[in-house]
């Protein structure tokens, strides 16, 4: 299990993150939203063991983060950032093949390149392992880093009954719609095999069709956290981001969804509406 | 080869493996052409023919005419000569294929980042200030205060440009070259004044050996390097891996299980021993740090399990080819190596950066 205890982050005097408690199980997904700056990325960070927080702690499995060595660290949990840059010319099997590389895993080369090509299937790259990863697209490129990062999960040598953590930053901003479900399914399938995963979203949608909890933050501070359906409501979402924010569900499923204000602002020129947009008007999967 | 590698450029390489033994394997032949060559070619006429009869004459301990002649140009010239060369070109081309992975920046070189210039600039000051200030550091360390006088300078230097570039969280390409051409500058003109208070011999001294060259080489240079030489083989092996996490970034290096700031002390302390080393020896020799590892990149890519060897074999043999060619061509004067270096090295970096424009890196 991976918790927060009253986790606060402060630099220069700006605190990023404020009393954050929060617990990630195993074969759970927690979805971090909220707007921009307000502390997600650097939450997830300290998650990840990469800073430290100024107040309060972070233990993985019962042991505070600060007292494992990096590799201890990696060996029981990948990170996909929010951008990456590589200038060397690296092939993106050999970038996803860096994933297993962590200290401690020592995996035979043939048993190396085989989860990395597998971890590459999963996000829909396999055929393009040979290429440099300087020539590929955005989407592409972020796809390789997920791949990494699948591989580095997927490595032979982690002690089953550790837990094992996936933190992902944004992990679908440059994908298109097809490739966002072949990741999200990734994840997912990481969660049944029994990961706990935290992911930062910017798309209230996609947090929700993923995520068994979400996290609202604003201004570093948790506004509100459980089940989907508790944390998209019209209230809590028109205060976090600043504006008036309707959400419906999805027929069906009856999942929460969330439109742009913009959308339904353009429809009613005359002030914002209060109408609901119908999920026939605007189905949404 | 020029359309293998633009092929390779342009669409990717399927087993790394296979291009990086036929890299590997090449440079080895390469590196054997060039011994052969370094211990056969010089002012005197003097050629490998002569070895036999020189080391049965050292067995035995009979010398007949003109052996020992024969002996002094193998064996106490040539010798040592081709040693430091195999060293000063291994050494400056690891430096640089390891500066560019901490600085995750493939125009990172120690000579153009002002390393080389910081050991140069400790050395120049330990042999002007020889008798003066610097006494009581010659007298502690021998023979090896040249070369731990550039370590120093280096290791200083390093350090200076590590703090101001990493200030900014992360390592800014521009703000690495800025810093690092400043520091040069400021190492130079410090060198310049050193220069400025010497006489005239000690200036013909200096500025040759600011030019870089081989020329003074000897069996106790070769000796006082090797400490050097066994700590940069030593620790070299340990750093592979952080280095190909560094690649993909500081943070993204961490998470892969590296830790961060002791593999870029560990790098800060090869390189500048690789670099101090080198620079006690020969002096300032550009572009071995840049040609070098990115040839290498460019025919088995960036994994530094093939880039380092490679760029050792590489540099030994491109060091060597190139003191061949300062000791031919003018023969029997002697053009300094860096000249023959820079007119090598500066067409090539050029086409790099031309290269980097266009790709908008």
């Amino acid at each position: 299990m991976l918790q927060a205890r009253d986790v606060t982050y402060t630099v220069n005097g700006n605190t990023l993150v404020a009393g954050v408690d929060m617990e990630v199980r195993p074969g759970r997904v927690l979805a971090l939203i909220g707007p921009n700056g307000a502390g997600k990325s650097t939450l997830l960070r300290i998650l990840a063991g990469e800073l430290k927080p100024t107040c309060g702690t972070v233990s993985l499995d019962a042991r505070e983060l600060a007292s494992f060595t990096a590799a201890e660290l990696a060996r029981q949990r990948a990170v996909v950032p929010q951008a990456s840059v590589l200038t060397f010319p690296f092939t993106v099997l050999e970038v996803a093949m860096l994933g297993i590389s962590v200290p401690g895993f020592d995996a035979a080369p043939a048993q190396v390149k085989a989860t990395a090509l597998e971890a590459l299937g999963a996000v829909g790259l396999h055929d393009l392992a040979s290429r440099l990863y300087v020539h590929l697209s955005g989407g592409e490129r972020q796809r390789v880093h997920i791949a990494r990062a699948l591989s580095q999960l997927s490595a032979p040598s982690y002690h089953p009954g550790k837990t094992r953590c996936f933190l992902l930053d944004e992990p679908t901003s440059s994908l298109d719609l097809a490739h966002q479900s072949l990741v999200l399914a990734a994840i997912r399938r990481q969660a049944r095999s029994g990961a706990a995963i935290v992911a930062v979203f910017h798309d209230l949608n996609l947090a929700a069709a993923l995520a068994d909890e979400l996290v609202l933050l604003e201004k570093g501070r948790i506004m509100a956290a459980g089940p989907p359906s508790e944390v998209l409501r019209d209230d809590l979402l028109s205060a976090a981001y600043g504006c008036r924010v309707l959400t419906n569900r999805t027929p069906g499923e009856g999942k929460p969804f969330v439109l742009p204000p913009a959308i339904f602002q353009a429809s009613a020129p005359s002030g914002i509406s209060d109408e609901r947009i119908t999920a026939t008007q605007y189905p949404c999967h | 080869m020029t359309a293998a590698l633009r092929a390779q450029g342009r669409t990717g390489r399927d087993e790394s493996s296979a291009s990086a033994r036929l890299l590997i394997g090449g440079a080895a032949i390469g590196l054997c052409v060039a011994i052969f060559l370094s211990l056969s070619i010089g002012a005197t006429g003097i050629t490998l023919a002569s070895l036999p009869r020189v080391l049965s004459a050292m067995f035995t301990g009979r010398y007949e005419a003109d052996v020992a002649r024969e002996q002094l140009v193998l064996i106490d010239i040539r010798l040592p000569r081709m040693l430091l060369g195999m060293f000063v070109g291994a050494s400056l081309a690891v430096a640089g294929a390891m500066m560019q992975g901490m600085f995750r920046n493939p125009l990172a070189d120690p000579g153009l980042i002002g390393v080389s210039s910081g050991a140069a600039l400790a050395a120049v000051a330990t042999i002007a200030l020889g008798n003066s200030l610097a006494a009581p550091w010659i007298k502690t360390f021998g023979a090896y205060a040249l070369p731990m006088a550039a370590f120093v300078g280096g290791i200083a230097t390093t350090m200076i440009l590590v703090s101001i570039v990493s200030r900014q969280g992360q390592m800014a390409v521009s703000t690495l070259l800025l810093a690092g051409v400043a520091l040069a500058a400021l190492n130079g003109a410090l060198m310049g004044l050193i220069a400025y208070s010497s006489d005239d011999r000690e200036l013909r001294d200096l500025t040759l050996w600011m030019l870089g060259s081989l020329s003074g080489a000897s069996w106790p240079k070769v000796f006082a390097i090797i400490p050097f030489a066994l700590l940069v083989a030593l620790v070299l092996p340990r750093l592979i891996r952080g280095l190909n996490g560094l690649l993909l970034g500081e943070a993204e290096a961490f998470h892969l299980g590296i830790d961060v700031e002791r593999t870029k002390r560990a790098i800060v302390l090869v390189t500048s021993a690789a670099v101090g080393a080198a620079v006690a020896v020969s002096g300032i020799l550009g572009f071995v740090g840049i040609v070098v590892p990115h040839l290498v990149r460019l025919l088995a890519g960036p994994d530094h399990r093939i880039v380092l060897p490679a760029s050792a074999l590489m540099g030994a043999t491109l060091v060597l080819a190139a003191d061949i060619l300062a000791r031919m061509l003018l023969r029997p004067a002697e053009l300094p190596l860096g000249v023959v270096m820079a007119i090598l090295g500066a067409p090539v970096f050029l086409h790099m950066v031309v290269k980097r424009g266009m790709a908008g890196g």
